[in-house]
Formats: C-alpha cells, sequence, structure tokens
C-alpha cells in the first residue's frame, strides 16, 4: 500500500497495518505524540485497533515541553 | 482592524511565556474577548519571558495579566479563569471562543489540550507551539498545519538545564501564534473555506 506520512509518501508491502506498527516501523518513539489519522484524531488506545490501508494520510506530531 | 476583530472571543490555555504574551498582542490588535486560563501565580523567575512585572509577584497569573491587558485597552472583556486545565473542564472553559491557542510549558499538557479540543470540540480552531527554547535560529521557527490545527515552532527545541526558554524565542512563537489567530479570525470573517484559511 501507498500511504503519506508527515507529507511524504511511503510504500509498504502489506495492505494493512495499524498506526502502532507503522510508529514502530518508523521510528516514532517519542512519548509525546499525537496522531491524525485522515485528519481524525486517534487515540494512543486506539493505536493496535486502528488500521491503515492504502492512499491513507497519517500525521504524527511530536510535541515538546517549553512555553 | 480593531472594528474587525472586537466581537471575536480567543480562548488562551496557560498564561507563561506563550499565553502572556500572545494575550497582549492579540488586545493589541483588538480582539475584543479573551479567555484566559491558568492556576498558577507570578513568580520573580517568571519575569525573565513573561508579560509581567516585579510588583505583580504573588499574584494569579491571570489576574495580573487581566490587568496588564485592561491597562492596554480598558474596553476588552477578559475572562480569568483561575483553574488547571484538564481533559474534563476544557470545553466549558473554551466553550465561546473562535480560536483556542494553547500556550502551556509541559509537553503532556500541549498533548491532553490538543487531543481534547480535536475530540470533543472538532469544530474549534486550535494553535499550538511546539519548539521554542535556547537561541536556536530564527529561521528553523515555522507554521505547520494539521487540518483546524496549527502547530508553531522549530519542532526540536525542547526545555532542559542547558536550554533554558528566553524571551525572544518564547516571545516570537507567542507571536507567531497571535498572527495565526488574525489569520484565521480575519479568514472567517471573509466566509472563506476552512481549506482557504492559510498557515
Amino acid at each position: 500500500m501507498k500511504i503519506t506520512i508527515n507529507r511524504r509518501e511511503y510504500n509498504f508491502n502489506e495492505r494493512e497495518l495499524t498506526v502502532k506498527e507503522i510508529l514502530d516501523r518508523m521510528n516514532f518513539t517519542f512519548p509525546m505524540i499525537v496522531v491524525k489519522v485522515n485528519d481524525i484524531l486517534v487515540k494512543k488506545e486506539d493505536y493496535k485497533k486502528s488500521v491503515i490501508s492504502e492512499n491513507d494520510k497519517v500525521e504524527v506530531i511530536h510535541l515538546i515541553s517549553g512555553g | 482592524m480593531k472594528e474587525l476583530l472586537k466581537d471575536k472571543r480567543v480562548g488562551i490555555a496557560g498564561a507563561g511565556g506563550l499565553g502572556s504574551n500572545c494575550a497582549v498582542a492579540l488586545a493589541r490588535c483588538g480582539v475584543g474577548r479573551l479567555v484566559v486560563a491558568d492556576f498558577d501565580v507570578v513568580s520573580k523567575p517568571n519575569l525573565d519571558r513573561q508579560h509581567y512585572y516585579l510588583d505583580q509577584v504573588g499574584m494569579k497569573k491571570v489576574e495580573a495579566l487581566r490587568e496588564n491587558i485592561l491597562r492596554i485597552d480598558p474596553e476588552i472583556e477578559v475572562t480569568a479563569r483561575a483553574v488547571k486545565i484538564n481533559a474534563q473542564n476544557t470545553v466549558e472553559v473554551f466553550k465561546d471562543c473562535q480560536v483556542i491557542v494553547e500556550a502551556f510549558d509541559e509537553a503532556v499538557m500541549k498533548k491532553m489540550l490538543i487531543e481534547t479540543v480535536l475530540a470533543e470540540m472538532p469544530e474549534k480552531w486550535l494553535v499550538a507551539a511546539s519548539g521554542l527554547a535556547g537561541t536556536g535560529s530564527n529561521n528553523q521557527i515555522k507554521t505547520r498545519r494539521f487540518g483546524r490545527l496549527f502547530l508553531c515552532g522549530d519542532g526540536h527545541s525542547e526545555v532542559s538545564s542547558k536550554l533554558p526558554p528566553l524571551a525572544p524565542r518564547v516571545g516570537i512563537v507567542a507571536c507567531m501564534q497571535a498572527n495565526q489567530v488574525l489569520r484565521i479570525l480575519l479568514a472567517l470573517r471573509q466566509k472563506k473555506s476552512v481549506q482557504e484559511v492559510g498557515n
């Protein structure tokens, strides 16, 4: 499948992956992230359930302390 | 400009370095109603970057900020909420605001507010900040857009003992947030579609 992650295109051999699998493969290990799939928020408790497939748009927003 | 903005209401979550400076910038532009929320009190070290004065040390930040904004323009309606914002009270505190500014210090609070607004108030516009510590290049700081969420900052400079939050970069990001709020409010006034609101 072909998907975009943070506005870049990526190809995976699988037809589907969960958000958790995508985060692991991309090495997004930061604890403070917000994930949106096709502009909809996916909460941490749903990372293992939420499925990503062809043409999905994934955004991983990393939050850093300071203000 | 003031005529266009006087009936608008903007929420500011956190009245520290980002929130106090962003609120003052919005007040100077004429945004007529501000809701500021913070439970903390002004301390002497806050004066290195936050819009408060020595004689305000010990005051609740939201009360001190209200006082400072009213000294700039007494016509502005400032709602001072001295509460700790959490997933339960976010909707009640900011429900009447067109745009909400995320102005917290800690990443865990930023995440909580962003997730709560995206999940429970999807019609709201949210302007957040991430990555502003130290004296890194001005030119690394930018605004990224994710639907109705805008994120200002360099995306990587985290506060630490070696990388403190300093007035210039905190102020840059606070004013970038204020400018993004204006861009949203003015675009809405012109009845632009969601996609047409630029970052």
